[in-house]
C-alpha cells in the first residue's frame, strides 16, 4: 500500500498519528467539556454529579451575584461593540492605505507596526497602557478600558480586512472611475461593498477579543468598574461556584456563534 | 525618423473636413528609468475603428490607459476633439473602457452594472435603468438583467461590459484586449459584432490587441507598435501589403524574410541578390540604395509554382515538403545554394495552380510587385 501510493505524501500513514491527534484534541477541549457539563449540575458541588438542572443558569440571572454580573456584562458589551466599531473603522482605513496606497516608503515597516501588537506579550501592553494613562493624567474608568481595547483590537480587525482587500482587483475601482464615479463614490459604491465580508469578519474578531480580554482591562479599569472577565475573576477569588461555570459556558457559546458567523461571512465571496 | 515618415504618411491620408477624435502629441511615458512609450504622436479620426497592435510590452496598453486617464502622461499632450485632457481624472473624461477582464461589479446585477455610468453622470435611477435596459437589448441580453455577473458566460459578460461602457454614450470607446479570454469561435463572432456596433453607434473605437488577424479583420486603421515606438500606421491593406520594416513584415501575417543585397536601382526597380546566384527584381524603396544589405519580404500566397519559368520573376527550386493545413497547402522549397521559400497555395486554386511532389525540380514565380524591400 505505502509503496503503491509512495508518490503521494500521506500523513495518516505515520504510526501514532491517530493517538497524537486524539491527545491534542483532548488537551484542547477536555476542560471546556467538563465546565460545560458541570454547569448543568444540580448540586452545588464542583465534582459530584447529581443530575441535570438549569439551576445555576437561573442563579446567574437572579442569584445574589446577579446584579454584579449584569452590570459587568453590560459594560463588557458596550465596550466590545464600541471598541470593535472604532477598531474596524481604523483598520479599514489602514487597509485601504496599505493595499491601495501603491508603493510607498516603509510599507513593510508599516505592516509590521500594525501587526506587532499581536506578538507583544499582553502584560507588556497592559503595563505600558497603564503607565501612559497615568502619565497624561487620564482618570481610569470605562473610557480608559474603551481606548485600550480599541488600540489592541486594531490588528485583529486589520488582518481579515487587508486579506480581503488584497483579493479585490484594482480594475473594479478603475471601472467605477471610468464610469464617472469620483474617488469617494468609487470607494463607497464599489470598494466598500466588496470589502464587506472582510469588514464584518474583522469586526467580529475584534468584538470577541475585546469581550474576553482580562489582563489589559484589569490594569486600566478604574476602581469599581468591572467587565465580565474581571467580575468572574473577582468572584472566583472567593471560591469557585457552579454559577461561574454557567457564565463561562454562555460566553463559550457566544464565541462559537460569533466565530462561526465570521467564518461563513468571510467565505461568502461576493466577487465571484 | 520612424515617427516622421509614418506621420507624413497619415497626414496626407487625412482630408480637411475630417475631425480628429483623439490627438496624441509627442506623448512620452516613463516609469523611473524605464521608458514605456518613446515620443508617440498619432491622430485617431472621428468615427473610426482604430487598433493599437503589438506584442506584449510594446506600450499599446499603456497608451490606452493614458487616454483613459489611469496613467499619467510624463511628457506631451492628449487631446479629445480639440480639448486637452491629459490632466483630467478618468471620471471627467467622456471616454469609457471595456476592460480585459471586464471588471463587472460582482455585487451588482447586470442592469445595475449597465446603469452605473448613467447614474454617476447624474441621471436619476429610473431613467438610468430604462436606458440600461435599452443597451442590454442592443447586445441581446435583456433576459439576464436581474442576474449577477458570475451567472453569465464569458461571452455574455463581454457583451455586458460593452453595454456598460457604451451606455453613457462616450465620445470614444477604449477596448483593452476584450476578446482575448474568449474561445476562437466566439471571438470570431464578437469581432463582427463589435465592428457592426461601431458602425451603428458611430462612436470612435480604439481597440488594443496583440492578435494581428483580429486587427486586420476589424480595423479601419492600425498602428503597429513595438518597444514603445510606433512602427507603422495605415490601413490593414497598407500594413499587410506594404510593411515598412522588418518588424511589421514579420509581425503581421506569415512571410518569407530574405536577406538580400541591392545590386542596382533603375527606373524604380531594384535588382536584389539572394545568394547562390539567384536574382530578383522588385520595386525600389527610397530609403534603400545600391549596395545596401537589407531584407526582402514576400508573402507566401503571392508565390506560385510551375514546371517552366513563368512571366515575371522566376527562380529555380526543389520541393522539400508539402503540408496540408485545411484551407491551404503549404509547400517548403529550397533554392539551389540559396534560401528556402514557403509557398501557400489555396486549396480552391489546386485546379489552376500546381502542387509538386517532394524532390521535384520546378520554378517558383511571383509578380515584380510581390516582393517588398524593408527598412531594418
Amino acid at each position: 500500500m505505502a509503496t503503491a501510493k509512495s508518490a503521494k505524501f500521506d500523513i495518516k500513514a505515520y504510526r501514532g498519528f491517530k493517538a497524537i491527534t486524539l491527545l491534542c484534541l483532548f488537551v484542547l477541549y477536555a476542560p471546556l467539556i467538563v465546565v460545560t457539563i458541570y454547569s448543568f449540575n444540580a448540586s452545588a458541588s464542583l465534582t459530584n454529579w447529581e443530575g441535570v438542572s438549569f439551576r445555576w443558569y437561573v442563579d446567574v440571572f437572579t442569584g445574589p451575584e446577579s446584579g454584579k454580573f449584569k452590570t459587568a456584562a453590560l459594560n463588557s458589551f458596550i465596550i466590545a461593540i464600541a471598541a470593535a466599531t472604532m477598531a474596524t473603522t481604523l483598520a479599514t482605513l489602514a487597509a485601504t492605505g496599505m493595499v491601495r496606497g501603491g508603493k510607498f516608503k516603509l510599507r513593510s515597516a508599516s505592516f509590521g507596526l500594525i501587526s506587532l501588537p499581536l506578538m507583544v506579550p499582553e502584560i507588556v501592553t497592559a503595563v505600558a497602557t497603564l503607565i501612559f494613562f497615568n502619565a497624561i493624567g487620564f482618570d481610569r474608568g470605562i473610557m480608559t478600558i474603551l481606548l485600550a481595547h480599541t488600540a489592541f483590537c486594531v490588528p485583529f480587525a486589520y488582518l481579515p480586512i487587508a486579506a480581503r482587500m488584497q483579493g479585490i482587483e484594482d480594475s473594479y475601482e478603475q471601472a467605477a472611475m471610468d464610469l464617472y464615479a469620483n474617488k469617494r463614490q468609487a470607494f463607497t459604491k464599489i470598494l466598500m461593498p466588496l470589502m464587506m465580508p472582510g469588514i464584518i469578519s474583522g469586526f467580529i474578531l475584534a468584538f470577541i477579543v475585546s469581550l474576553d480580554d482580562f489582563i489589559i482591562t484589569n490594569f486600566v479599569k478604574g476602581a469599581g468598574v468591572e467587565t465580565l472577565p474581571t467580575a468572574i475573576f473577582g468572584s472566583v477569588k472567593q471560591g469557585i461556584k457552579p454559577n461561574i461555570m454557567a457564565i463561562s459556558t454562555m460566553l463559550l457559546g457566544l464565541s462559537v456563534v460569533m466565530v462561526t458567523i465570521s467564518y461563513f461571512v468571510s467565505k461568502a465571496d461576493n466577487t465571484k | 525618423m520612424v515617427e516622421e515618415t509614418s506621420a507624413t504618411g497619415w497626414e496626407t491620408q487625412l482630408s480637411k473636413n475630417e475631425q480628429i477624435a483623439i490627438d496624441v502629441r509627442d506623448a512620452v511615458k516613463r516609469y523611473g528609468d524605464f521608458t514605456a512609450l518613446k515620443t508617440i504622436s498619432l491622430s485617431i479620426k472621428d468615427n473610426e475603428f482604430f487598433t493599437l497592435l503589438g506584442p506584449s510590452g510594446c506600450g499599446k496598453t499603456t497608451l490606452l490607459r493614458m487616454i483613459a486617464g489611469f496613467e499619467d502622461v510624463t511628457e506631451g499632450g492628449i487631446f479629445l476633439y480639440g480639448d486637452e485632457i491629459e490632466n483630467l481624472p478618468p471620471y471627467q473624461r467622456p471616454v469609457n473602457t471595456v476592460f480585459q477582464n471586464y471588471a463587472l461589479f460582482p455585487h451588482m446585477t447586470i442592469l445595475d452594472n449597465v446603469a452605473f455610468g448613467l447614474e454617476m453622470r447624474g441621471a436619476n435611477k429610473s431613467d438610468a435603468r430604462k436606458k440600461a435596459g435599452e443597451m442590454l437589448e442592443l447586445v441581446q441580453l435583456s433576459q439576464f438583467s436581474a442576474r449577477k455577473p458570475s451567472q453569465l458566460s464569458g461571452g455574455q459578460q463581454q457583451r455586458v461590459a460593452l453595454a456598460r461602457a457604451l451606455a453613457p454614450q462616450p465620445k470614444v470607446l477604449l477596448l483593452d484586449e476584450p476578446l482575448s479570454a474568449l474561445d476562437l469561435k466566439l471571438r470570431k463572432a464578437m469581432q463582427l459584432e463589435l465592428k457592426h456596433l461601431q458602425r451603428e453607434t458611430g462612436i470612435t473605437f480604439i481597440f488594443v490587441t496583440h492578435d494581428q488577424e483580429e486587427a486586420l479583420t476589424m480595423s479601419d486603421r492600425i498602428a503597429v507598435m513595438s518597444a514603445g515606438e510606433l512602427q507603422q500606421l495605415g490601413s490593414p491593406n497598407d500594413i499587410y501589403e506594404r510593411p515598412r520594416n522588418m518588424f511589421v513584415a514579420d509581425f503581421i501575417g506569415e512571410t518569407n524574410l530574405l536577406e538580400v543585397s541591392v545590386d542596382k536601382v533603375e527606373n524604380g526597380r531594384a535588382i536584389c541578390h539572394l545568394g547562390g546566384g539567384h536574382e530578383l527584381t522588385c520595386n525600389a524603396v527610397d530609403e534603400v540604395g545600391v549596395g545596401s544589405k537589407v531584407h526582402l519580404s514576400i508573402r507566401p500566397e503571392r508565390l506560385f509554382m510551375s514546371e517552366e519559368p513563368a512571366e515575371g520573376e522566376s527562380l529555380k527550386a526543389k520541393v522539400r515538403e508539402n503540408i496540408f493545413v485545411g484551407t491551404d497547402i503549404t509547400t517548403i522549397l529550397d533554392l539551389a545554394d540559396g534560401p528556402e521559400f514557403i509557398v501557400r497555395t489555396s486549396n480552391s486554386d489546386r485546379g489552376n495552380k500546381r502542387i509538386f511532389e517532394p524532390g521535384t525540380d520546378m520554378y517558383v514565380n511571383m509578380e515584380v510587385g510581390a516582393a517588398r524591400l524593408l527598412v531594418d
